[in-house]
């Protein structure tokens, strides 16, 4: 019941929300811009949010 | 055709769903005859059947009632191996060659034919451990996997002696390897040397894949969610990058061209670290990724239990069904970012010259 750790979490949850967000509505942008890209545009998505989440779950699990 | 598919799509919710029930084994003998008064007890034995469902252990436990031991192999100035039954689920000292060995809390102390053992004060043991080299669930796992593996691979490259198109199983296969070599090998490291770095990437990509997909069936197998097996593959990882990298690669993180010299000597310790960070978020990624993910559903299946009416226990599991579906996407793509990532890696270490500098 450590409130600072449970604020922490709910920054760190808020960051890694924010950012895959933003990566979500930058590819939408993009594939609306190029359908033709979108398997590019798709992969490298899903790397960023992979990449984010993973920081965010290192962060969670040392919180 | 319209019956065939709804039969599939009925036979695909009841597997999906024997998924989901088969998480718990422990916590619903308790909830059915009591009610409110007892929420605690409830909270604390779902949060210890997850902490248990999370761990090693050195018997294969399939569901409730139903395990079987595993081989204890210790090192004490002598190789001891027995069978786990010897332990009987932690209760009794077991023998071997005048030695003698107690189980608490999943791990294994030499103590005396009554199975004494000195506590310190956060309730952890004191005596001596052997050296533990048992095959666990985990490693028993570990072979397991790699034999389906095998044998799945082996049936691929068979079925190319009768021509081009591969026939069987590899049909399922053929074009994961070449997805993998198209569209993570190749962009990653180059037409020149991806060849040598192909093997390594496929049994990478095929084992955490089928790692995670093992650990979302009902057997409690958690391989890929244990610090030590993700360690050991980051670890591999960083070994190839260093061993077979160019003079290129160690010259960026030495002596990195076309920056001032105060900022090389500032950027060597960063880089120097950055080769060690690397592999380490693999590790800490893949691990959490998989851990999380086996904590939320089991926790949710808990809560369809621990929830007053019907309605709720309903909602939640249909949650516990939607989230393991995401789960399994989860598997796959785990496999594809550690895989991707190691590529990206092996690409940087072979990479030549440029003009640019």
């Amino acid at each position: 019941m450590e409130i600072p750790a449970i604020v922490g979490a709910g920054l760190v949850v808020i960051g890694a929300g924010f950012g895959i967000g933003r990566i979500g509505g930058s590819a939408m942008d993009a594939i609306a811009r190029q359908p033709e890209a979108t398997s590019k545009i798709q992969t490298a998505m899903i790397i960023a949010a992979a990449l984010i989440e993973g920081i965010g779950f290192a962060a969670l699990f040392a919180v | 055709m319209r019956r065939k598919y709804s039969l599939l799509a009925l036979l695909f919710t009841l597997t999906i769903s024997g998924v989901t029930f088969a998480h718990d084994n422990h916590s619903h003998s308790d909830d059915h005859s009591e009610v409110h008064h007892v929420e605690k007890d409830t909270r604390t034995e779902i949060k210890e059947t997850i902490a248990h469902h999370l761990k090693d252990s050195h018997s294969f436990e399939l569901f409730h009632g139903v395990s079987f031991p595993l081989p204890i192999i210790l090192w004490d100035d002598g190789l001891h191996v027995f069978m786990s039954s010897a332990f009987h689920h932690g209760e009794a000292v077991a023998e071997s060659n005048g030695n003698y060995y107690f189980m608490d809390h999943g791990k294994i102390y030499s103590t005396d034919p009554e199975g004494t053992l000195v506590y310190d004060d956060h309730h952890h043991a004191l005596n001596d451990k052997p050296l533990d080299l048992s095959i666990t669930k985990n490693v028993f796992v570990v072979m397991l996997m790699c034999l389906l593996l095998f044998f799945l691979f082996t049936a691929l490259s068979k079925s190319y002696r009768k021509g081009p198109i591969p026939s069987g199983f590899g049909r399922l296969l053929e074009p994961l390897v070449l997805f993998i070599r198209d569209d993570i090998a190749i962009p990653n490291i180059g037409e020149k040397h991806y060849k040598k770095y192909m093997s390594y990437l496929l049994t990478v990509f095929f084992f955490i894949w089928f790692m995670n997909l093992a650990g979302m069936t009902p057997l409690g197998i958690n391989v890929t969610g244990n610090i030590a097996v993700t360690f050991a593959l980051a670890l591999i990882t960083y070994f190839i990058t260093q061993f077979t990298a160019n003079k290129n690669y160690w010259g960026h993180i030495f002596w990195m061209p076309g920056v001032p010299v105060p900022m090389k000597i500032v950027l060597m310790p960063i880089e120097l670290l950055g080769t060690i960070i690397k592999p380490f978020s693999l590790m800490i990624r893949l691990y959490a990724n998989i851990t999380a993910g086996h904590v939320v559903l089991m926790a949710l299946i808990g809560l369809v239990y621990m929830a007053g009416n019907v309605l709720a226990s309903g909602a939640f599991y249909g949650l516990t069904l939607f989230l393991g579906l995401i789960e399994l996407l989860v598997a796959f793509l785990q496999a594809y970012i550690f895989t991707m990532l190691t590529a990206l890696y092996f690409g940087a270490a072979v990479e030549e010259h440029h003009d640019e500098h």
